[in-house]
């Protein structure tokens, strides 16, 4: 099988996996007051060290999650609670129009649900935000808005956000600024203090960690609202007995693969470059999308014209190669992606779309079997695609 | 051969899927999202798309091993079949939307997909027979025969289609779902129209049509006898829900005879005068051999689940002529004839056509 959907997840790592498996075995709740709770508390934190030491931030900023997604809504949500909180004019949330659901949708509840305005910031043709628009955003709005969101790499283009910038305008306006780096860390150096973020999202099993587990680094000054009451396990802002081995697994993996971030970009993005350039000599047609140089290493984005996504994925699929249309599914319906649409792709050319995305096991096979497939697998999928022409 | 399987997330496409699998093909399932608002329609429902459904569908398919997917066919479902639908009511007619979606959509927009795809064929879990003589045949399981609304498919279609299921009884294939670990194997039976999920018809079609008032008159005596407030929600042969102002002159019930879109008139009459003794249709197709050039002697039914008359069946360019050998009531335009000729290994489907009004 050629697996070409490691931004969707990726395998554990041997290590992680062991260290899980360690973990597991041993009994312990890290609130515990006897000597097997101290053990797993201990554990706990030393992960937290070990997390906190790879991504440049204070062991006392790390929140373990139960992953992505609630990080996500933690920042999200629970910034914007605290700082409507202590000031009520502070409604308004600035994010992008490319963010993932677990951001995007977030947002829109909170527009539906808790009266938050938002100001929608746009992208570039290649899904790249410009500090500029934040600045005029925050210029025009800025004592109205409790936080600013905006993702470090997007999960569908790969295309990279001058996160650094955008942070340093917020903090100009005093303003939090959260970072969705779910796809980021372990792909492109990620330090939390030099980016100058206040929260940022980190997920385990799209680096090599277990799934289920992640963490929000927030920043000590930061103050958020809880989504999840009970025992106030971490910092009384998240609450749930500590998932030790998972959290054991998960800082064994991002310590890795922060370690070993430099030399497997290298090899990564020598490899996504091939199939790139292969892809086009084997589909001429093809449409590249996103940033050609400020992406993600492993990740390589095409439209097929004439062509749906969904038909290509189904036949290379048949053929052992697993990719991922990139969209998210409303009742396992593929819609448009909101990614490509914001980019300025029209709906046939965003329902055109495949994400190949490359990993710590892929290799040149992998992209041997995609060069093989691709061109009968497109020409099928045109044939299917002209049928639904209008009559 | 590569066939795809179309699976509703009922127990009868699961087990279709699974004889298939077990019969050597390479199959893959296929779920067809056909409402664009999932939640608006009934669960259960034949072929339509709760996202429970869906679920159903996936994890069979997960049992049986094979690849899935959703296909999103909810614009052409609506175009083809919901639009359809209000649009024949609309017009006085009375549609089979069962009918027009395996016409217009499983075996027309997914097969067409399929074959593109580098699929053979189709595989649904329909209750009929199609052997390699390549006639359509009634089910073995008379209740839960399906021909009538297969009867539709062109040779085209039918060549490439597979029904697994036409040799056993519904008791038969819950049994085997169940033996095979199919969690669908007690799953309920769909009997109404799925994209109306509270089952209420005549709600449904006033919600787009709008209240279009008007009289119900007698047939023999030319007096209004009622009111209505849409005559696209009565159906040819309809007793119930007529709501006459007085009862007719003979004292006895009266039916709908016909509905008049042009007048808005509903006309109501005795039983007997919803007899009818000669049906004509348009749009034939004829699959159960070559197209007769002349009168043929055969069994028709006139709606799905009614009864079987003996008939002589004329084709002529695109109409066709039944002359029944009994008079039947309630014949409704809109419906399909179908065409059957008797036999002992399941009755042959010959053809089907509209039935004109």
């Amino acid at each position: 099988m050629a697996y070409l959907d490691h931004a969707a997840t990726t395998p554990m790592l041997d290590e992680a996996l062991e260290a899980y498996v360690a973990a597991a075995r041993e009994v312990g709740n890290a609130s515990s007051l006897h000597a097997a709770g101290r053990r797993a508390r201990r554990r706990v934190e030393e992960s937290r060290e070990r997390v906190a030491a790879a991504l440049g931030a204070r062991p006392s900023e790390v929140i373990f999650t139960g992953g992505g997604t609630e990080s996500d809504n933690l920042a999200v949500k629970g910034i914007f609670w605290a700082r409507r909180a202590a000031s009520p004019a502070r409604r308004r949330v600035v994010s992008s129009a490319v963010e993932h659901h677990a951001v995007l949708d977030t947002v829109d509840w909170l527009a539906e649900r808790e009266g938050a305005e938002v100001g929608w910031l746009p992208v570039d043709a290649a899904g790249r935000l410009d500090p500029e628009a934040l600045r005029a955003e925050l210029a025009d709005h800025g004592d109205a808005v409790a936080v600013v969101t905006a993702m470090w790499a997007n999960n569908e283009v790969g295309t990279l956000q001058p996160v650094a910038a955008l942070a340093a305008v917020a903090a100009e306006h005093g303003v939090p600024f959260h970072t969705d780096a779910i796809q980021a860390v372990g792909q492109v150096p990620v330090d939390f203090a030099a980016s100058g973020v206040s929260a940022l999202t980190v997920t385990g099993h799209k680096l090599g960690g277990p799934a289920g587990v992640g963490a929000l680094l927030l920043a000590r000054d930061v103050a958020a609202t809880p989504l999840l009451h009970g025992g106030g396990q971490e910092r009384d802002v998240r609450s749930g007995t500590l998932d030790t081995a998972g959290i054991v697994a998960f800082a064994v993996a991002v310590e890795a693969a922060v370690k070993g971030q430099q030399e497997y970009a290298a090899r990564v993005a020598a490899l996504r470059d091939d199939l790139v350039r292969r892809v086009r000599h084997a589909v001429p047609e093809v449409v590249f999308n996103g940033d050609p140089d400020d992406r993600l290493p492993g990740n390589a984005h095409f439209s097929f014209p004439g062509c749906e996504g969904d038909a290509l994925l189904l036949l290379l699929d048949a053929q052992g190669i697993a990719c991922s249309t990139g969209s998210a599914c409303s009742a396992g319906v593929a819609q448009p992606s909101h990614v490509l649409i914001a980019m300025g792709a029209d709906d046939d050319r965003a329902r055109s779309s495949l994400r190949f995305s490359l990993g710590h096991t892929s290799g040149q096979a992998d992209v041997d079997a995609l060069v093989a497939a691709l061109p009968a697998a497109v020409e099928r999928a045109r044939r299917a695609a002209a049928l639904r022409a209008p009559r | 051969m590569r066939v795809l399987a179309a699976m509703s997330g009922g127990v009868d496409s699961a087990v279709a899927a699974a004889r298939a699998v077990e019969a050597g093909h390479d199959v893959t399932g296929v779920h067809l999202a056909l409402a664009r608002n999932p939640q608006t329609y009934r669960t259960g429902a034949r072929g339509c798309c709760t996202l429970e459904d869906s679920r159903d569908a996936r994890r069979a398919a997960d049992v049986l091993g094979i690849p899935f997917y959703v296909w999103d066919m909810a614009d052409r479902f609506h175009a083809d079949v919901v639009d359809d639908f209000v649009a024949e009511y609309a017009a006085g007619r009375t549609p089979n939307p069962c009918l027009r979606c395996n016409e217009k959509i499983k075996f027309a927009a997914v097969l067409d997909r399929a074959v593109a795809l580098g699929f053979d064929a189709v595989v649904t879990g329909h209750h009929a027979r199609l052997g390699p003589d390549g006639l359509l045949r009634r089910s073995v399981d008379a209740a839960k025969d399906q021909s009538y609304v297969l009867a539709v498919l062109t040779r085209a279609q039918l060549d490439r289609s597979v029904f697994p299921l036409g040799d056993s009884t519904k008791a038969q294939v819950r049994e085997e779902a169940a033996r095979r670990g199919l969690a669908v194997a007690d799953k309920p039976d769909s009997h109404d129209i799925c994209f109306i999920a509270d089952g209420d018809t005549r709600g449904f079609l006033a919600g787009r049509l709008g209240e279009a008032p008007g009289q119900v008159v007698d047939a023999l005596t030319g007096a209004v006898v009622g009111s209505h407030t849409g005559a696209y929600a009565y159906t040819v042969g309809q007793r119930r829900g007529l709501h006459l102002d007085r009862p007719a002159p003979d004292g006895r019930p009266r039916y709908v005879l016909s509905i008049t879109p042009k007048t808005n008139t509903v006309t109501v009459g005795p039983a007997e005068a919803l007899e009818v003794s000669t049906v004509r249709a348009d749009r034939p197709v004829w699959t159960g051999g070559e197209r007769p050039d002349g009168p043929i002697e055969c069994e028709v039914q006139l709606r799905a689940h009614g009864d079987v008359v003996p008939a002589t069946v004329e084709l002529t360019g695109d109409t066709l002529r039944a002359e029944l050998r009994r008079p039947v009531r309630g014949v409704a335009a809109g419906q399909a004839v179908v065409a059957y000729r008797p036999d002992p290994a399941g009755d042959v489907v010959l053809g089907s056509a509209t039935i004109a009004g």
